[in-house]
């Protein structure tokens, strides 16, 4: 969902076939790969490429929440700072968080905040970091899609993973997941995200013009993508932790105390 | 990848569906009407009755009687504020020490910048942790080095019952130290304390061949040329 | 949080350099592996990814048309900034740039501006009017220390696969001419030790830190000193020599 540029060519999206600009139909998703655990510092981390999207993600928590006044003593703060980087566009961005940067990390908090088990960690937060490395449209949905991986590859407790997509209209056709050029010449685009397994939507924006029965179309291909988008986030997890898999069984924690060494002290 | 028996070594991740068969929810699981799921990524385990997550990731959080090497990290009149590679600030209170405190005295006694091993004396519904050094086997440390590995790992640093690391004290007879919170004190000779952060890196990154003990002594014996050495009176 | 780094570890670090060693096995004069990765952002005129060690940082060169200042009105405008994005560390904010990350942009867009590696004469499309505008945006990663040098190879391999899009004003895209290749290598002291491309537990301790900015053929184009301690003559002598001599074999993997 990007500011509308005026389209002076009157660029044709998608043509009589169905066929859009870059070859795909209607209901196909550009391809998307992902990779868990691709950083050392955080506590989690994902990487994405969705289409000509280029996304990090990262996860630092739980852990002690600052300032001490915004700490919660119920439960962990959920927050997620979306941010491009200058060179992840055509014009240059400016570093630093613009208003539409602040929405969107306020939305991704929000639909995270609904999954996580944030009351197993009272007075932290979960921090959650969005880099949107080269952009082509649907880099929110694509660094959804990519800190719900960091989130999981952090073991942050959730209930599930998030999935998410966008679908919109372009050319009068309701469309799954527009590129920039779609979404600046497209008539509207719908970013969504759910919980996979019980299908509740935690993420939903709309803008442009979409009759009921558009908006309906339009969500319901986001559903359908987000089923394969999920098995590829899973297949990423268990890519990363593929080797656990191999070790014999493992020792209780409780358990064993390991004995104390003799100790030099004062 | 299966072994032969139940699902053992399955790797689970949040959300997923853990086959109930008359099990009971335990850790890193959640209900949902009356299906178990998976809280967090992990092994599925099954023991005693019960279906476990045990988990591949995630920061430390104390449990009371974990054995902890803490950084003090700052002081007050009466205590000193502890680093356990946790969420959760961990204060040492002077009561909990070895040593008779004055009020206002501590930093003769711990400084800003130490290292000790310690005991996670209690933790609250609100996380708030109180550590304790009043038992023998806990005090400063100095001299030798720290390195930190997950936390998750710690169970298999020790082993079954102690095994694994017994096997690589005998071999480097270097002083260990493997607190809950994934960090290890180690000292010893260089070579030795550099052959047994190698056979814990290998733990780490779960290096296995055949099985990870085997792996681990294997390397041990090829370090080292022979087999474990006899075990002489401790140093 | 704060890193206190313990004083038992500070002491390990100190025994290990007084033996002739370091954490990571490495050599004092050594520097850990690099990676190079150039055009690695589509969006970008020119991109490098580099990993030096564990330590991961990303570079893109962002270049359009633009006035000129001035008080230069027949040259380009080159302008370098850096992030410290709070991802690639525990001790990094979110926020306006903190000193570190000014510092950092600086002393990177110093090396490149005092060796000319771009000629900005040649950047101008009208005088006074119109010139080339040249963003250099480091962007870090993941730190695990020397950021100084990461991110001068980073500079430098984006600019060596940067692209002028010429196409903006009726001609053709061309290659931005690169006519040096500045190398900066960053040594630390620990005690009476010096070590080259610092690790972040060896930059967490040491005393003090200094970057040596050299061309090809070994003269001086930047230096920066930092943290609080200090450094002997003999000692800023040795470092010079380490970096010429280590600036030769890193410059030719960030040309290839």
């Amino acid at each position: 969902m990007k500011d509308k540029e005026h389209n002076p060519k009157q660029l044709k999206l998608i043509d009589a076939n169905g066929i859009r600009l870059d070859g795909r139909r209607y209901d196909e998703l550009r391809p998307i790969k992902i990779e868990a655990g691709v950083l050392k510092k955080a506590d989690g981390s994902a990487y994405i490429e969705w289409g000509n999207n280029r996304v990090l993600a990262a996860v630092y928590g739980p852990r002690e929440a600052h300032p001490r006044h915004l700490q919660d003593p119920a439960k962990a703060l959920v927050q997620c700072r979306y941010n491009m980087a200058p060179f992840s566009v055509t014009e240059r961005k400016r570093p630093g968080p613009d208003r539409r940067s602040v929405e969107i990390s306020k939305v991704i908090s929000e639909a995270f905040a609904s999954v996580v088990f944030a009351e197993q960690f009272p007075r932290t937060s979960v921090d959650i970091f969005i880099e949107v490395l080269q952009a082509d449209a649907g880099t929110r949905c694509a660094g959804l899609t990519a800190a719900s991986v960091a989130l999981a590859d952090a073991g942050i407790p959730m209930r599930d993973l998030v999935a998410s997509c966008a679908s919109g209209k372009i050319g009068g056709v309701v469309c799954l997941d527009l590129n920039k050029d779609e979404d600046n010449f497209g008539e509207a685009d719908c970013p969504m995200a759910i919980v996979p397994r019980t299908g509740d939507v935690v993420l939903l924006q709309m803008d442009g013009h979409l009759t009921e029965e558009e908006f309906h179309s339009a969500l319901d291909l986001s559903i359908k993508a987000t089923k394969g988008i999920y098995q590829l986030q899973r297949q990423a997890l268990l890519r990363r932790y593929a080797t656990a898999a191999q070790e014999g069984e493992e020792p209780p924690r409780a358990d064993i105390r390991e004995p104390p060494s003799e100790v030099n002290d004062l | 990848m299966d072994e032969s028996g139940p699902a053992r070594r399955q790797v689970v991740i949040p959300g997923e569906l853990l086959d109930g068969r008359g099990l009971k929810p335990g850790s890193g699981t959640y209900v949902e009407g009356d299906q178990i799921f998976a809280a967090h990524i992990g092994i599925r385990q099954e023991r005693e009755g019960f279906v476990d997550v045990v988990p591949l990731s995630g920061r430390y959080i104390p449990r009371a009687r974990d054995a902890v090497v803490g950084q003090v990290i700052d002081l007050g009149p009466s205590h000193w504020l502890t680093d356990i590679n946790s969420p959760y600030p961990a204060p040492l209170h002077a009561t909990e020490s070895p040593w008779r405190v004055e009020f206002g005295d501590t930093e003769r006694f711990l400084r800003v910048g130490d290292a000790i091993l310690a005991g996670v004396l209690s933790v609250d519904e609100a996380m708030h942790v109180q550590l304790t050094m009043a038992d023998r086997q806990y005090g400063r440390l100095h001299g030798g080095q720290i390195i930190e590995i997950p936390h998750v790992r710690v169970p298999r640093v020790i082993g079954q019952r102690g095994t694994m690391i017994a096997m690589i004290r005998d071999f480097t007879r270097v002083e260990m130290f493997v607190g809950q919170n994934g960090r290890i004190w180690l000292d010893g000779s260089p070579t030795d304390v550099g052959h047994a952060v190698h056979a814990i890196h290998l733990i780490e990154e779960r290096a296995p061949l055949v099985g990870l003990t085997d792996t681990v002594r294997e390397y041990l014996v090829g370090a080292y040329g022979r087999g474990a050495a006899p075990p002489t009176g401790r140093n | 949080m704060t890193e206190v780094i313990s004083e038992l570890m500070r002491a390990h670090i100190h025994r290990l350099a007084a033996s002739g060693t370091r954490t990571d096995g490495r050599a004092f004069d050594e520097p850990r592996k690099l990676i190079v990765e150039k055009n690695y952002i589509k969006t970008a005129e020119g991109s490098a990814r580099v990993r030096l060690g564990n330590t991961d940082v990303l570079v893109g060169i962002k270049i359009d048309t633009g006035e000129p200042y001035p008080d230069t009105p027949n040259s380009g405008v080159l302008s370098t900034s850096a992030e410290l994005i709070p991802m690639a560390s525990p001790s990094f904010e979110a926020g306006p740039p903190r000193p570190e990350a000014i510092e950092l942009a600086r002393v990177v867009d110093r090396g490149i501006r005092e060796t000319k590696a771009v000629n900005m004469e040649n950047m101008c499309i009208v005088p006074n009017e119109k010139v080339w505008v040249m963003f250099i945006d480091i962007h870090v990663l993941d730190y695990d220390g020397n950021l100084f040098d990461a991110s001068s190879y980073g500079a430098v391999a984006a600019l060596s696969c940067a692209k002028v899009p010429a196409s903006k004003i009726g001609k053709e895209d061309y290659p931005l001419p690169l006519e040096n290749w500045p190398v900066s290598v960053t040594s630390a002291r620990i005690g009476d030790t010096i070590v080259v491309d610092p690790n972040l537990d060896e930059e967490r301790i040491a005393d003090a830190r200094l970057t040596v900015t050299t061309d090809e053929k070994g003269d001086l184009r930047a230096m920066q000193k930092g943290l609080k301690g200090s450094f002997r003559l003999d000692e800023i002598r040795r470092i010079i020599e380490t970096s010429q001599r280590v600036g030769r074999s890193i410059r030719e993997t960030i040309r290839t």
